[in-house]
């Protein structure tokens, strides 16, 4: 027996003609891998900027697919950074401690500069390892 | 915290490292609408930030605007942007009330003259003082006071920033904007009914890192939130371009998530950043939800028509001004006017003049 809340869901249709900003942003990616080959430095596309339909990011994401890198971060919350499918193009999620999303970028780099160690941690690191071997 | 250390070094000791340092300036960036190019200069300003002293008002208002405000959607973003500013006075969060409270504010603004962000929410009634005091102080003279040592002033909420629903028809308590009453400081605008959670952080955020005002448009709204109507950044736009309209709430068209014009949206004369940044932390926003956008951070929204007709319906009945204009000759738009102009003469007719000796009568 369904309940109300039940009907009412499977009424809802994901219309097929969804806005068509699939297709102009993979071609941004095109051009950025273009622009990274030829050492003109990286890309980086914030998700959140863009007016996607429901199920759009999904289908971007879903046609770019996942390549050999999967790493997580955690660094005020957890971050997820994906190489997809297409060696140099990576999709950071940043999440809080309470797993919320607080941003959604994908970059076009051969290494987002979160993966890298940072000069001041090092340092930080270094005077760590100095004094528990002094 | 001590009020001397910069953001970098605050967060720092907090064993915030520079890779999670990195982290909260990619989120700020994103918060901030501004492109990810922008997160090494992001991070060099907030390095260097120092705390600023914000003093919140609360005046005719819900609390819907707190309420939106600590719906702390990103908690570690947002609430390091809360720690890192000294909230000094906000009577709805601060755990000290009565005189400790007003003399926390008192010596806040005294300490920080000059420099201390005023963020206000809720209009001010200019009728009578009485409708809304806080300790006895009418809203008036607190924000007149508050006003004068104030570094920028941010109205949040569309009370606030132009009267909202208190100043609605017919405004009773003389409800007026915080523009309405200070002329002589740099004021931002964050109007919305309430206003999205980023929205409020990321003007508050900008100021941290820059230092400066952002950008803003002829109703002193941020350019980065405010620049775009929803009809242009909809993402049922290729509906209404298509002509593909829902005409009831339950029909196929709605079903399929057609355009909502018709059902009264006020998406085309809207200017907020709900179709992009979303509500909930991008889950969605009204129209995604199915239901036609209110205009809610437009000065006089709630006077605007009815929700549910679409912009584009006029005053009057058609059929009425397609008589007028059959008679007259005139064009459909011109017989609006005429109708219009044939019934404030009817009533200026009618209007019957007040004399004493009527006064008299009621005696």
């Amino acid at each position: 027996m369904q309940t109300e809340l039940e009907t009412a869901m499977l009424n809802v249709e994901l219309g097929d003609a969804l806005t068509y900003n699939v297709k102009p942003l993979l071609h941004e990616i095109r051009h950025a891998l273009a622009k990274l080959l030829n050492d003109e430095g990286p890309t980086v596309i914030d998700l959140r900027s863009l007016p996607l339909a429901p199920g759009e990011e999904e289908k971007l994401l879903n046609t770019l697919g996942h390549g050999e890198v999967h790493a997580s971060l955690n660094a005020l919350g957890p971050t997820e950074v994906v190489e997809t499918g297409y060696p140099g193009v990576w999709v950071v999620r940043h999440y809080n401690t309470d797993r919320e999303v607080i941003g959604k970028f994908i970059e076009v780099c051969d290494i987002p500069d979160l993966l890298r160690s940072q000069q001041d941690d090092i340092r930080e690191g270094l005077e760590q390892l100095q004094s528990e071997l002094a | 915290m001590s009020k001397d250390e910069t953001l970098g070094e605050a967060l720092r000791r907090q064993g915030v490292t520079r890779r999670g340092f990195l982290k909260f300036c990619a989120a700020t960036a994103s918060m901030m609408a501004l492109p990810p190019s922008m997160v090494p200069v992001i991070a060099a300003a907030l390095e260097s930030a120092r705390r600023p002293s914000v003093i919140w008002l609360s005046f005719q208002e819900c609390t819907g605007c707190t309420e939106s405000l600590t719906r702390s959607h990103s908690p570690t973003v947002e609430g390091l942007i809360f720690d890192s500013i000294s909230l000094d006075y906000h009577h709805t969060l601060q755990a000290a009330s009565g005189s400790a409270a007003e003399a926390a504010r008192e010596t806040a603004m005294e300490e920080n003259h000059g420099k201390y962000i005023l963020v206000v929410d809720g209009s001010i009634p200019t009728d009578n003082p009485g409708y809304s005091t806080i300790a006895g102080i009418s809203n008036r003279d607190m924000l007149e006071d508050a006003a004068k040592g104030a570094a920028a002033i941010v109205s949040v909420g569309t009370c606030a920033a132009f009267g909202g629903i208190p100043a609605a028809k017919p405004n009773p308590t003389g409800a007026v904007s915080v523009s309405d009453l200070v002329h002589d400081k740099p004021i931002i605008n964050v109007p919305g009914c309430p206003p999205i959670p980023v929205v409020i952080t990321g003007v508050l955020a900008h100021y941290l890192t820059f230092g400066t005002i952002p950008e803003l448009d002829d109703l002193k709204r941020p350019k980065a939130y405010y620049g775009k109507s929803i009809h242009d950044r909809c993402y049922r736009r290729p509906f209404y371009d298509k002509g593909l309209f829902a005409e009831t709430f339950d029909d196929e068209g709605a079903r399929k998530g057609w355009c909502l014009y018709k059902l009264g949206c006020k998406g085309p004369t809207t200017y907020n950043a709900c179709a992009t940044v979303k509500w909930n932390e991008g889950t969605s926003f009204p129209i995604e939800s199915g239901h036609p956008c209110l205009g809610c951070s437009e000065p006089g929204f709630w006077d605007g028509g009815s929700f549910y007709r679409a912009i584009s319906t006029p005053t009057e009945d058609l059929s009425k001004a397609a008589v007028y204009a059959v008679g007259a000759g005139a064009v459909a738009g011109v017989a609006l006017g005429a109708m219009n102009r044939a019934k404030k003469q009817k009533s200026v007719d009618a209007h019957e003049k007040v004399t004493i000796d009527d006064l008299d009568k009621e005696k």
